[in-house]
């Protein structure tokens, strides 16, 4: 059963006036929940008392979050409940709810907003987290995502990823974009425009850059952005291509992909463009590098053997072991934060979809019942996998949990959108 | 100018053919006789029209018809060789280059849509790669020339069928 939830509030519309921020004019993506967790914690989330005073609905925000996750059921309520209300634990129990969020918006005196909010076990009739956070009035949005981040955190054991950010590539007749925005899809921030094709960007680990690889010269080029200051930097432009760029855990160097000694191989290159170094040695194409979280290891994509497989040598180059064995056709292999699993597309049968490998089992698990994908990315808590894929012959961004129970799907109105990236967590 | 000229002939001649095949249907010699009447056919028809001579462009890169107005090589699916079609394409311009020394190419390789981007990215500069080698082998300095991929971010042909996929296995050669 497909449940569609438009997440275009009117707060969202509220802040785009008073803030008169740069955001994109035209409609926000829509997400579309298709599938959700086996085990689903029934949560009620009362209204925070006085949020009507905040330019963002923060308990509607907080809502969509836990719905999206696959891991909640919430319980409708009427109620409006300040955190500090008493509450009949009893009578929530009753209505079905394990859980109780409430809480409050105040307006302080210098213009920001106080958010508080409390989480309640009504099982255990006691209390399992309490925040106060004081926000701008640009970052409620934020706010309701570390709200709901520390309500997953709690009930789950597993650090929340909705206050995170995705970067991704759109393409509007000939116009290509390079967005920014929340990991819902709401907030979108155009970081760079070109009439010409941008492809695998890529965060920098502490969130404040992304590497892309854009067309804009009439060939490949890898450029760093910093977001915030739009500088650009040029990391790699080598005669013939450059592309596939992919950070080093520690900021200080970039993995990427190029062709000028001949066929497609894989370099190392410092952030700022010096000190380049070839890693790969293969007489085919070796391209794709991802660096293992713990920095030592890089996997990539080769065709060493024939068709594409995945492989990994050491962060400064080497033997190369060979990963995947299952079907012809295996590329673009991403590795989960803790390391233990590796996602890649794989094509079987003609179709294009995202698989999980456990390395330590050498389990392999299909993830998605899509045809077209591409691009697979970890959340950076590990427990979801965003890829780019079709819909009705448009690109759309697709979301699955790494069981492959939860799903969500991430659609633009019009144009296609690609090459989705999950940005990591953010102080 | 100049296929506007080509045309006028085509056309002349096909009306002229059309007449001789109406009337003389006993000749044996229609060859001649339609030869024979092409000359007054420029002041006989319409006294009034005047024929252009272009002196054109001394620049065999110019040539709309000449072999190096070809400037796309073809590959089969999942290949990467240069097939025997397009070697007089490539040699044609390996000559022009060698005797230009100026000229700069960049051969830009393309691929089909089907797979991912990057590792389509490298399959289309095998494609240029495949193109670049024949030019050196032919004695094309690497100064005067540079393999590209575009993968499959600018498709020619848009489609999702097996003809589009074709045109879209290509390397261009684009003169700078």
């Amino acid at each position: 059963m497909m449940k569609s939830v438009l997440l275009r509030s009117f707060g969202a519309l509220c802040a785009f006036v008073i803030l008169g921020a740069v955001q994109l004019a035209q409609a926000q993506l829509r997400v579309e929940i298709s599938g959700v967790g086996a085990n689903q914690i029934p949560i009620a989330i009362a209204g925070f008392a006085d949020e009507g005073v905040a330019p963002q609905a923060v308990t509607a925000i907080i809502k969509a979050d836990l719905a999206r996750s696959g891991y909640f059921r919430i319980i409708d309520t009427g109620d409006v409940m300040a955190e500090s209300a008493n509450v009949d634990f009893t009578a929530w129990k009753g209505r079905g709810a394990d859980a109780l969020v409430i809480g409050s918006v105040q307006r302080l005196a210098d213009g920001r907003f106080d958010v508080r909010y409390r989480l309640l076990d009504t099982v255990k009739a006691g209390s399992l987290s309490a925040l106060s956070l004081a926000t701008q009035p640009q970052y409620l949005r934020v706010t309701a995502h570390k709200i709901a981040d520390d309500i997953f955190e709690k009930l789950l054991g597993v650090r929340g990823a909705f206050a995170t950010r995705i970067a991704y590539i759109t393409k509007v007749g000939r116009d290509y974009q390079l967005e920014i925005s929340d990991s819902d899809g709401e907030g979108r921030q155009i970081a760079l425009r070109s009439n010409e094709p941008i492809i695998s960007p890529a965060w920098s680990p502490d969130g404040g850059k992304v590497a892309y690889v854009s067309f804009e010269a009439k060939k490949p080029v890898v450029y760093v952005q910093d977001l915030v200051t739009k500088q650009r930097t040029v990391v790699a432009n080598f005669k013939g291509s450059n592309s596939a760029p992919s950070w080093s855990p520690d900021s200080s160097k970039l993995a990427v992909a190029l062709s000028r000694d001949g066929l497609t191989q894989v370099f190392v290159v410092n952030a700022d463009g010096s000190n380049l170094r070839r890693l790969s040695n293969s007489n085919g194409i070796d391209t794709e590098p991802q660096f293992s979280a713990d920095g030592q290891s890089i996997y990539f994509t080769s065709d060493r053997s024939g068709g594409p497989q995945i492989y990994r040598m050491g962060a400064n180059g080497g033997d190369a072991r060979r990963v995947t064995f299952n079907g012809s056709y295996n590329i673009s292999p991403r590795l989960s934060p803790d390391g233990k699993t590796l996602a890649y597309i794989s094509r079987r049968d003609g179709k294009f979809q995202l698989y999980a490998l456990d390395l330590a089992s050498g389990q392999e698990q299909r993830l998605s019942d899509t045809v077209k994908d591409e691009s697979p990315s970890f959340s950076p808590n590990g427990k979801y996998l965003m890829y780019a894929t079709q819909s009705g012959g448009r690109g759309t961004l697709a979301v699955v949990s790494v069981d492959g129970r939860v799903k969500y799907r991430l659609t633009m109105q019009s144009g296609d959108i690609r090459e989705p990236t999950w940005g990591p967590f953010m102080k | 100018m100049r296929t506007l000229n080509i045309l006028a002939v085509v056309v002349s001649s096909a009306v002229l053919l059309a007449a001789c095949s109406s009337v003389k249907l006993d000749d044996k010699a229609p060859v001649e006789e339609g030869t024979a009447s092409t000359v007054p056919a420029n002041g006989g028809a319409d006294a009034r029209s005047v024929g252009t001579v272009t002196t054109g462009s001394a620049d065999p890169l110019d040539d709309a018809h000449g072999i190096l107005a070809k400037r796309s090589i073809y590959f089969d699916y999942d290949s990467y060789t240069v097939k025997d079609e397009f070697k007089p394409v490539v040699e044609a311009h390996a000559r022009y280059l060698s005797s230009h020394k100026n000229r700069r190419i960049l051969i830009q390789g393309n691929t089909d849509e089907r797979g991912g981007a990057e590792y389509n990215l490298a399959l289309g500069q095998k494609r240029a790669e495949a193109v670049r080698r024949a030019f050196s082998l032919l004695g094309v300095p690497d100064s005067q020339m540079e393999a590209v991929s575009f993968g499959k971010e600018k498709p020619k042909a848009l489609g999702s069928d097996e003809a589009s996929w074709a045109e879209n296995r290509r390397a261009d050669l684009v003169y700078q």
